[in-house]
């Protein structure tokens, strides 16, 4: 993608030069330990796998489009799911936000110079990208058909590459441990002067409880994918049945990690969400500490949810049911989000830009997602949808609708910090538009499939379900065209943008207080902070109603 | 990357990163870096311990009886060595926060030679099992070397290689980390200033020294 050769000719009157241009030549982005840096390096990684399996998901949809087989055979039609899971889950959504957005944003945020160990940051980007190449290898030994949750036994005996594909989604654990523990000491450590816990924006707040998962959930993830692979290659017998393992228990660990996981998907979608919301609302955050300690909350609760994978698994009744309770306990701080955002909107003076238009989007296609998540909690309800096409809908509903959203959204609203350039906004909004009709189109249906009993996984289907399913593929494709467009409108900004200002939305936040794009060492002298990132200049204080 | 940024306007300490504006910043972030770190090490063996749990609750009679097939005698001179290691170590962070070279350097010394004796122990542990079949999965053999075993004990064996040779990867990574750090102090890089790397090498050699004090019941004192 964007590499450092967009210097601007009108940087003569920039006392330092940025941190794009203050060091030039391959070497300097490949041993650098900027964390701005590392954070675009990240951006061009995880964008990359996001169009590798988007087009995959595609090619599904495509496939789907007839009742019959068209172009897949079910075997391919396998692979290509379980590779569009997993590409999807380990290589794009979980580093998305927190390591290539919040790399660049967290010190910027807290007023720092970088994050608390920068070479380890660089080591985890590095982690990372041999993960990338051991999952795409996977591609070349026979790929993989177990999904992305790697299932025992059947993960055993399949004569796919479970092992190459196990061990990329446990390096890729590692480089998300070392960033996690990276951000949390980082956001202990390193705040500037007179940023006190509660005068952290909510970005903030939101990357620190997902780098907490992070760090406990994933060590879990990494002895889970060692055991399977020791089951695996030695026999032991821990997990397959015919040597006196438990298939079950798996699951238990797998989801111990993979529950917590989604919220390291979709919480720094949640704190972006919150910046976008209140500066261009011009209103302070509705709620503060409660939308930052129920991202801690959901953090916390996310722990003690996982049995609802396995409602129909053979858990004990009781389980099944602590479960559900807990599974709905999980709604509690996730609604209290949502109706701090509204209520942050109710009466603000909005501007209805593309990163607006992307919070908006957020608004309704995550409620739905939360809500369908609540359905499927609920323990009888569970057991009609299980495994149908509505867990599909709702989990992209929160991932995609969520997280792939709210990350457009946070890319419109950082691209001119990032590189200096504004963003054709006509192009935005309809990149905007599209995604979002495209989107609902896409997956809306798919809860009525679910509900009407498609089951998930299938490359060929009933004929009564040919209409739907064939909306859903035409939805697909305009959901396409709109990310192409949000590809496209990005990009022109970086090559033909007007140049922006250090701070064009007005934000009050230290991540604006310095210029577009940053110095190298992002501020020149350290900030004092002496009040809360949401104090915009227009509010009015005298305590009179609009 | 170090002190090179151009507004220095008091003295900064060589081994004061760029990015940081004390050195007590610098510190409480490594220590709490390192204290995380443990916390995931702590996670990950917990897994293997449920696994264990797992299989000891299904099959009670089955660990009870291959474990008589493992060296108590062994297992105890290990886990006297590794604790006496841990002692070593804490009195080497002393003696680097008290400047005492001399001290560090030879307690350095004796926990590495003790992690060394602990990896000897184990590698004739290993051999024995390996000889009589004791083995996991595949290579299970007991029978053939004429063992009479309850069914399904190869699954204890698979544990208990799974478990002891993750712990053995951490000491032979320990025995790595403590030579670095014994390298720096023979270049005289610590002092009463500066030894926040020995303080967080003997954090992570005490959770090595942690989980073997775990195991080491778990796997031979199960009678």
């Amino acid at each position: 993608m964007s590499k450092s050769k967009e210097t601007p000719a009108a940087k003569a009157n920039a006392p330092e030069p940025s941190y794009l241009t203050a060091k030039s030549g391959l070497m300097s982005w490949l041993v650098t330990v900027d964390h701005k840096r590392i954070g675009l390096m990240y951006l061009a990684a995880t964008l990359f796998f996001f169009l590798v399996a988007g087009l995959l998901a595609i090619a599904l949809r495509t496939e789907l489009y007839t009742p019959t087989q068209d172009f897949m055979s079910a075997a391919t039609y396998n692979k290509v799911f379980t590779l569009h899971g997993a590409i999807m889950v380990f290589l794009f959504i979980i580093p998305s936000v927190p390591a290539a957005l919040g790399n660049f944003i967290l010190p910027l945020m807290l007023g720092a110079k970088d994050v608390a160990f920068p070479k380890l940051n660089l080591l985890s980007f590095y982690i990372y990208c041999i993960a990338a190449v051991m999952l795409v290898t996977t591609l070349f030994l026979g790929s993989l058909d177990t999904g992305w949750t790697f299932y025992t036994p059947y993960s055993k005996s399949t004569g796919t590459a479970v092992i190459m594909a196990t061990m990329g989604a446990f390096v890729a654990g590692f480089s998300s441990i070392l960033t996690g523990v990276n951000f949390v000491v980082t956001v202990h450590k390193m705040r500037a002067p007179g940023m006190t816990w509660n005068r952290m924006p909510l970005m903030i707040w939101a990357i620190y409880a997902t780098a907490l998962i992070q760090v406990m959930a994933t060590p879990v993830l990494a002895i889970t994918l060692f055991l399977l692979i020791i089951e695996r290659t030695l026999n032991i017998g821990i997990f397959d049945p015919a040597l006196g393992g438990d298939p079950v228990l798996y699951q238990h660990f797998f989801w111990f990690y993979s529950h917590p996981a989604v919220y390291i998907m979709i919480l720094p979608g949640f704190g972006i969400i919150s910046e976008l919301v209140t500066v261009h609302s011009r209103k302070h955050i509705f709620g503060y500490r409660a939308i930052a300690l129920s991202s801690v909350a959901i953090a916390v609760i996310s722990f003690i949810v996982w049995g609802h994978h396995m409602f129909v698994s053979g858990q004990s009744e009781l389980a099944g049911i602590v479960f559900s309770f807990l599974t709905f306990a999980v709604a509690v701080p996730t609604a209290i989000k949502v109706f701090s955002w509204v209520a942050t909107l109710y009466g603000g003076s909005i501007r209805f830009n593309t990163p607006m238009w992307y919070a908006l989007v957020f608004l309704w296609t995550f409620t739905v997602g939360g809500l369908t998540g609540v359905y499927l909690g609920t323990l009888s309800v569970d057991v009609h949808l299980h495994d149908t096409y509505f867990v599909v809908a709702h989990f992209h509903y929160v991932m995609v609708g969520g997280t792939v959203v709210a990350f457009i959204g946070g890319l419109f609203h950082w691209w001119p910090k990032m590189f200096g350039r504004m963003f054709n906004e006509t192009a935005g909004k309809i990149s905007a538009l599209l995604v979002f009709i495209g989107f609902n189109t896409t997956f809306m249906t798919q809860f009525f499939l679910g509900h009407q009993g498609m089951p998930r996984r299938y490359y060929a289907y009933l004929p009564e379900y040919e209409v739907m399913h064939q909306v859903s593929t035409i939805g697909s494709w305009i959901l396409m065209v709109g990310l192409f467009t949000v590809l496209g409108t990005l990009l022109h900004a970086i090559k033909y943008g007007a140049k922006a200002p250090s701070n064009p939305w007005g934000a009050v936040s230290l991540d604006w207080q310095t210029a577009s794009p940053p110095i190298e060492h992002n501020f020149h002298d350290t900030i004092h902070v002496t009040g809360s990132p949401y104090d915009f200049p227009e509010i009015d204080k005298s305590g009179a109603h609009h | 990357m170090s002190s090179t940024s151009a507004h220095d306007d008091e003295e900064r300490p060589w081994f004061l990163a760029h990015h940081f504006d004390t050195v007590g910043q610098q510190v409480s972030a490594a220590k709490l870096g390192m204290w995380l770190f443990c916390c995931t090490e702590v996670l990950m063996f917990s897994g293997l311990f449920l696994a264990y749990f797992i299989i000891r609750t299904l099959y009670p009679e089955m660990v009870l009886g291959a474990s008589e097939e493992l060296n108590k005698t062994a297992g105890g001179v290990n886990t006297i060595v590794l604790l006496t290691s841990s002692f070593t170590m804490a009195l080497g962070v002393r003696a680097a926060q008290t400047n005492n070279q001399k001290a560090l350097e030879r307690n350095l010394l004796i926990t590495i030679a003790c992690a060394f004796i602990f990896m000897i122990v184990k590698y004739f542990e290993y051999t024995a099992k390996i000889e009589h079949g004791l083995l996991p999965g595949n290579w299970y053999a007991a029978a053939e070397h004429g063992y009479m075993l309850p069914k399904y004990s190869r699954v204890f064996f698979g544990v208990y290689f799974t478990m002891t040779g993750l712990h053995g990867v951490h000491v032979l990574v320990g025995i790595g980390v403590l030579s670095w750090i014994f390298i720096r102090a023979r270049r005289r890089e610590f002092n009463s200033e500066n030894y926040v790397a020995v303080e967080n090498a003997g954090l992570y050699w005490h959770i090595v020294d942690l989980v073997w004090i775990f195991l080491f019941p778990l796997l031979y004192l199960v009678k």
